[in-house]
């Protein structure tokens, strides 16, 4: 079953956030959402992790809105990467990716966590980092750490129902090498059958990996679908207000648009 | 390793059941310094033989069930509950300059305490004082860590500042409130304001320490649950809940079992300052700040250092004796400095 999102419309304080926009996560694909600042992606994705309750519209998962659901029951379905985290008390980098079992107490299976927590920070690239303090490392190191966290979250096991995974811009203080690395995990998640969305800057990023790409402008959906299609070079200019330029199937960015000749 | 590096939560190189056996041993050896040091010295082979029931002289047993044994459960009970709230305290506020005295939460216990022993001298019934006095320290540390609580936080995170110039102004309400009290009130209601403000266990009866194992027992009974989802809200509140933990029921939870603990060890102990800050800091050094360590580690200390404090405060000028809250101070408020001192960097980012 997939995570659904149906005209959702959320309000806050008298501003519309969201307006309208309808999705359906399929297990097994990459979703990019991808948007201007202020279009609405961080809004979307915290209404598809449960944060936010819509003023209109509905955020199913199996069928069920996600309000319905009990806090454990979702977090052994769903795992979310926050943008940026920061810890009120510093711990090992092995014990922060740890916490990403908590949703599976009372299995008390220390093994298989164990073994969770070992997969996830191999997966993450930051196994050599494991005995380190979480608050002596780089904004991209810690983003890695969080990365681990959330995949040991996922409950991987191919008799349980397909889980999501929300990625809040997973690649924005990473190195180049560590942005495709984490675009490459994600790809091999959504290969074992996880439903991944991810939020993402970087055009060229969302054009080479993901399934379908999300467009978001001004709180609304302006396109859905094979970033191929998508992404063309009149819809980045209208949207972003910059010059694309497909070459060997890669996106590359020209610069910033001119303005129009009056 | 540097100091810092430990404190930022480098992992623990000591085993758990081994601080845990180093912890339980301080605290007995506190205890049986406790029983046998005083004006009238016991030998410890003496104390033990007692405690398991053996004979001893009558006038020894005396005193050591009717005075030295309530007073060291007390002080233990209380150092337990102060140590417990406070990494309570730091964990839902994910800082650890959340200390119950700090902030104003002992404050507003005592002032409640006080108002309870002004209003039953004349208004109210003087026997409603044993009933009135914990309910109303349970009240204010409660009222004063839900106003903290709005105060400091804003989407979710403890605003540093906040916390602690909030924790100024409901000091100086309290204060102004004391204040008033003890201008209305009598000698003997004098007395006993002073006696709360400074904080002792000099009051140690079988009672009063029946009175405070309730509260001060309470967090335990609610720590296995409370260790993880503390763990996971050092991630954050919305993290926490994203790993399915239901993160208003816990800090409710939280709450409740601080207002418990510091306003029962108010109540029979008044205003002791300083444990709920200085041992958790300690432990988090040694132990990590993992709470399945730290709050049982923390509630062993706390009993070890107030038993231990409470010893040197009725020894050191006997006949006479100090405050126990003036020695806590005394003692927590410069090697809090030192360890401020040297964890500078953490603040600092």
């Amino acid at each position: 079953m997939s995570l659904q999102i149906d005209t959702l419309g959320i309000q806050r304080r008298g501003r519309r956030l969201l307006d309208g926009v309808s999705l359906e996560l399929q297990p097994g694909e990459l979703l990019a959402i991808v948007g201007p600042n202020g279009a609405g992606k961080t809004t979307l994705l915290s209404a598809m992790a449960g944060d936010l309750t819509p003023d209109c519209g509905a955020v199913r998962l199996d069928g069920r809105p996600l309000a319905h659901w009990t806090p454990l029951a979702l977090a052994r379905r769903r795992a979310v990467m926050p943008q940026a985290s920061r810890l009120g008390f510093s711990l090992a980098v092995r014990a922060v990716a740890a916490l990403g079992r908590a949703p599976y107490r009372d299995r008390a299976d220390a093994a298989a966590d164990t073994e969770a927590v070992h997969a996830a920070l191999l997966a993450a690239d930051i196994l050599h980092l494991a005995e380190r303090a979480y608050g002596t490392l780089s904004g991209g190191e810690q983003q890695r750490v969080q990365l681990a966290r959330v995949i040991a979250q996922l409950d991987l096991d191919a008799a349980a129902a397909a889980p999501v995974l929300l990625l809040d811009e997973p690649t924005a203080s990473l190195d180049l090498a560590h942005a495709y690395g984490v675009l490459q995990l994600a790809r091999r998640l959504a290969a074992r059958g996880v439903a991944v969305a991810a939020v993402l800057h970087d055009l060229s990023l969302a054009y080479r990996y993901s399934d379908r790409v999300l467009v978001l402008k001004d709180c609304r959906a302006e396109a859905l679908g094979d970033p191929r299609h998508v992404l063309d070079a009149a819809l980045v200019r209208r949207v972003f207000n910059i010059e694309t330029q497909v070459v060997d199937d890669c996106l590359l960015i020209r610069g910033p648009a001119l303005p129009a000749v009056a | 390793m540097s100091v810092t590096e430990a404190s930022a939560g480098a992992p623990p190189q000591l085993r758990f059941p081994l601080l845990l056996g180093v912890a339980v041993a301080l605290l007995a050896g506190a205890a049986i310094a406790g029983l046998a040091i005083g004006a009238v010295p016991l030998s410890p082979r003496e104390v033990l033989a007692a405690l398991f029931g053996q004979a001893i002289e009558s006038r020894h047993e005396t005193i050591l069930f009717h005075l030295r044994l309530p007073r060291v459960l007390l002080a233990g009970l209380v150092g337990a509950a102060l140590g417990i709230s406070g990494a309570v305290m730091q964990g839902l506020f994910r800082n650890p300059l959340a200390d119950p005295s700090l902030i104003g939460v002992s404050a507003g216990a005592t002032v409640a305490a006080a108002s309870v022993i002004v209003l039953t001298g004349g208004i109210l019934p003087a026997s409603w004082q044993p009933v009135l006095l914990p309910l109303g320290a349970f009240g204010g540390g409660l009222l004063v860590i839900a106003l903290i609580y709005r105060v400091a936080l804003v989407n979710g995170t403890t605003v540093v500042p906040m916390l602690l110039l909030a924790g100024i102004a409901f000091n100086a309400i309290a204060m102004s409130i004391t204040g008033f009290l003890v201008f209305i009130a009598n000698d003997a209601q004098l007395r006993d304001i002073s006696f709360w403000t400074f904080g002792s266990v000099g009051g140690a009866r079988w009672q009063t320490v029946l009175m405070l194992a309730p509260c001060a027992l309470a967090p335990f009974l609610a720590l296995p649950w409370l260790a993880r989802a503390l763990d996971a809200l050092n991630l954050g509140e919305r993290e926490a809940g994203h790993l399915g933990f239901r993160v208003e029921w816990v800090k409710r939870l939280a709450c409740l079992c601080t207002a418990l603990a510091v306003g029962g060890a108010v109540a029979v102990s008044g205003t002791v300052g300083f444990v709920g800050l200085l041992v958790p800091h300690v432990v988090r050094l040694i132990a990590g700040p993992l709470h399945g360590r730290l709050l049982p580690l923390s509630a062993l200390l706390g009993a070890a250092l107030l038993i231990g404090a409470d010893l040197v405060a009725r020894t050191v000028v006997a006949p006479a004796e100090l405050p126990l809250g003036l020695l806590t101070c005394l003692i927590g408020a410069p090697v809090f400095l030192s360890l401020l001192w040297r964890a500078r960097g953490e603040f600092a980012a």
